[in-house]
């Protein structure tokens, strides 16, 4: 067994296992860190810098996502110069993304404090619709470039690396080779990269729809776990249903079968247990 | 099958996280990647915390793509490779002897079984060079732990159990089962296959892989259910098509199968359903061959609109629910088979799912501790449970690692035999069939999402035949073996070897492509060879008969 870690968070001692991270530790202590790009499932990323914290001797601020925890840190959680740097964060997504649909980001810039039209005025990523096949659609004017969608595509999940960050600074974005249409492209449709973006940039192409409509009521969608009728993984599913429809499939991050994931069947392929209605 | 006779039970002996932690991962006759692609991120895990991966297939699969090494052998030949695997490993004495004496049995006879396949020998039978067969041998042998997993591309042979019993003697000789990290998973083709097998759907086991032979076994089930069981196994698919062949046969109940089109020759198939008396489908649809039933009973979608339990391949039974309302006359299959039993004077009582799992789990040790309830709460629990306080089982067989193994896993020696049908000047190509990624079976299930690329059904062929040929991409041409003919877009493709064309049974309505397989079917386990048949190329345009 080896040595267990010992720490002070916002000065209160707290001792983890070796390997954990600050973030992780933070919220063992009870002082949870916002974050946006982090996600259970996935490698850190160190894109979205919202989860950053103070930490006694360096000079920037950390990422506690992905800063391992050490014998002796001394970190602050919340302290001005922590507030202010999440604060930055969220005024600086809010200025060029659209945040209707990305609780997190919404999250963030409440307890940050945040002023969304702080720097409103100068160039957005506002951009058209993505509308290029029946699966799902893609929102880049929602795009926070977490890189969460890239990583569940690539090998934390999916290994199909259909989608990657081209581009530099104000033009970088999620693309999926050479600025292709997706049915033109590597991917494989199995919505991983739906599955995990927090700010609904990648959608549904159902939800889309039914959004765009008026129709979508989180009030009247009642979400069932069963388990997926194609091959014999046995995937979780948790089916989204409004109105007597599938509407959207889904499956628990936390489940040791899926971790989420799943492929085009088992997150696309339910039409046929509804076509007498069509 | 396989499994069965060595182990005594019929599943997969790991859980998905040992591919995490394995050092080796010998993929046989598996299309992951596209066939089970959740699996495949427990196997990609695992190679990305270090695991070698090496995918033994005849096609240059999206899964081998990503493996470490591919090994392309010829279609059927996967005894040969095996067994000149275990041939090195023992002739240079890198086999796990402490765990061979103390948990196996029938090692001798197995040496000398393998005796003769040297990698010279097995090298001309799967084109796969001496020195890459001695390497792998070597590498799998030295693994601190590995795990093997097969699919399709080992049972849908007229050898199937054999080609199954290679891969457990390899296993056994490097003491690869039984433990976190080592051991032999068939990855299951259909969402409840594994729990078909559990619940006793099989011709001669009752619930839990109970050997309905067994007096002591049938007395316990003939108590609980107050009828007399008939001590005879009753007949697998294949006794059963012969019989109806024979008039043995004359009524048949299908319930959510569609054997005109899935069945390997589906000429000879509907031809042979005509014969019946009397055939029921019961199905979500009215599917090819409920079309020819005489009765159709319309079922509920079991994962959307039903409730009970489906087993994965890794042993976990997980709860199934209803999720919206069934349209029009359809019933739940539980209640339409009750239905039937009271029609017919036996007076069932109406039990839910729940309750008839209940009376299942007291009838067998492995489910005995699962209630819906655990089922619920743990995500699942993965069988043997036998008390309500056990926490379910990762790894099966630990017993052969106990310091005295009481019941030894025998080693079943094995020869090779090639596919039933090979190339000849007249069919000179070999069809061998499989799986998409975004498509399923008939495609009763998986045709009706609008899927971007979907454009039918095409045939893969290797570009030089096609050149040789004069087929260009997306010319439709005919493909005849001896039982039929299908007119298909072909489509050069590298990852067929020359000789080699690659169809998927996907779009029967278009393209039958089972009007072309052949039912050569493995003796023990009924599976029919739709990994090999052979058939001849003819261009529409030129109208004339081709050589490769």
């Amino acid at each position: 067994m080896e040595k267990s870690i010992s720490l002070t968070i916002d000065g209160q001692v707290v001792t983890v296992a070796p390997g954990t991270t600050l973030r992780a530790a933070c919220e063992q202590a009870q002082h949870p860190v916002p974050t946006l790009c982090w996600h259970e499932n996935l490698t850190p990323a160190n894109a979205c810098r919202a989860c950053v914290v103070e930490l006694k001797g360096s000079r920037t601020l950390v990422a506690s996502c992905s800063r391992v925890a050490e014998d002796g840190m001394e970190v602050l959680t919340a302290s001005e110069r922590v507030q202010n740097a999440r604060q930055v964060v969220a005024e600086l997504l809010l200025s060029t993304s659209d945040a209707t649909l990305a609780p997190s980001l919404q999250e963030l810039a409440q307890i940050s404090g945040a002023d969304p039209n702080r720097f409103a005025g100068g160039a957005t990523w506002a951009q058209p619709v993505r509308d290029d096949n029946n699966l799902y659609v893609r929102d880049l004017s929602k795009c926070i470039l977490c890189y969460r969608c890239v990583e569940a595509c690539g090998d934390d999940a999916q290994n199909t690396f259909a989608i990657a960050v081209a581009g530099r600074g104000f033009d970088a974005h999620i693309d999926a080779g050479f600025g292709r249409e997706l049915p033109e492209s590597d991917c494989v449709f199995c919505g991983n990269c739906v599955a995990v973006c927090p700010t609904g940039a990648l959608i549904g192409k159902k939800e889309y729809e039914l959004r765009q409509e008026g129709q979508w009521d989180e009030s009247q969608i009642t979400t069932t776990e069963t388990v997926c009728s194609y091959c014999g993984v046995g995937c979780d599913l948790q089916l989204h249903v409004l109105d007597n429809q599938i509407v959207k499939v889904t499956s628990p991050a936390d489940h040791p079968v899926t971790h989420g994931m799943l492929c085009v069947k088992g997150r696309y392929g339910y039409a046929f247990a509804q076509s007498e209605d069509e | 099958m396989g499994l069965t006779t060595v182990f005594g039970s019929g599943a997969g002996t790991s859980s998905y996280e040992d591919f995490h932690h394995t050092s080796f991962i010998l993929l046989v006759g598996s299309n992951a990647a596209e066939a089970h692609p959740i699996i495949f991120h427990h196997i990609m895990k695992g190679v990305h915390n270090g695991a070698e991966l090496v995918v033994v297939d005849p096609r240059k699969t999206v899964t081998a793509k990503r493996a470490h090494e591919h090994l392309q052998i010829a279609i059927g030949s996967d005894i040969a490779l095996l067994n000149a695997m275990a041939h090195v490993i023992i002739r240079e004495h890198l086999y796990r002897e402490d765990f061979v004496a103390r948990a196996t049995v029938g090692f001798d006879a197995f040496r000398d079984s393998v005796a003769d396949w040297t990698p010279k020998r097995a090298a001309v039978i799967t084109g796969i060079a001496p020195e890459r067969i001695e390497a792998l041998a070597r590498r799998y042998a030295a693994a601190p732990t590995a795990m093997i997993g097969w699919t399709l591309g080992i049972t849908e042979h007229h050898n199937a159990v054999d080609n199954v019993y290679a891969l457990i003697n390899l296993a056994l000789l490097c003491g690869n089962v039984g433990r976190p990290g080592a051991g032999l998973n068939p990855l299951r083709g259909q969402n409840n296959v594994q729990g078909g097998g559990d619940m006793g759907a099989l011709p001669n086991r009752l619930p839990g892989f109970q050997d309905v032979t067994d007096p002591a076994v049938r007395e316990k089930f003939e108590k609980a259910w107050g009828v007399p069981l008939a001590p005879e196994p009753g007949w697998n698919q294949t006794q059963m098509f012969d019989a109806i062949e024979q008039g043995t046969l004359r009524g048949l109940y299908v319930i959510g199968e569609n054997p005109i089109q899935s069945e390997a020759d589906s000429g000879y198939m509907r031809a042979l359903f005509g014969q019946l008396g009397a055939l029921v489908v019961q199905d979500i649809f009215l599917t090819a061959t409920a079309e020819i039933a005489d009765v159709v009973f319309p079922a509920r979608v079991s994962f959307a609109e039903s409730d009970g339990t489906y087993t994965n391949s890794e042993r976990r039974v997980q709860r199934v629910r209803a999720a919206r309302r069934a349209p029009g006359q359809a019933q739940d299959d539980l209640w339409i088979v009750t239905s039937l039993a009271r029609a017919m004077g036996y007076p069932w009582p109406y039990l839910d799912a729940e309750g008839v799992f209940d009376e299942m789990r007291q009838l067998t040790v492995n489910f005995r501790g699962m209630t819906y309830a655990r089922l619920e709460e743990a995500h699942g629990l993965q069988w043997p449970v036998p008390e309500l306080d056990h926490p379910g089982s990762k790894v099966l067989h630990e017993r052969l690692w106990a310091p005295e193994v009481a019941v030894k896993a025998p080693f079943m020696p094995v020869q090779w035999a090639p596919p039933v049908e090979m190339p000849t000047p007249e069919y000179p190509f070999q069809l061998t069939t499989g799986r998409r990624l975004a498509f399923y079976n008939t495609g009763v299930q998986s045709n009706v999402y609008d899927h971007p690329h979907k454009i039918g059904e095409w045939m893969e062929i290797h570009p030089h035949d096609a050149k040789a040929l004069g087929i260009v991409d997306g010319e439709v041409v005919a493909v005849i073996s001896r039982r039929g003919r299908v007119e298909v877009p072909a489509y050069a493709s590298s990852s067929v070897m020359p000789g080699t064309v690659f169809m998927t049974f996907h779009f029967p309505d278009e393209v039958m492509t089972n009007v072309l397989t052949i039912e050569a079917t493995d003796p023990l386990s009924g599976t029919a060879e739709f990994k090999a048949a052979a058939v001849r190329l003819e261009r529409l345009v030129a109208k004339a008969p081709m050589h490769a």
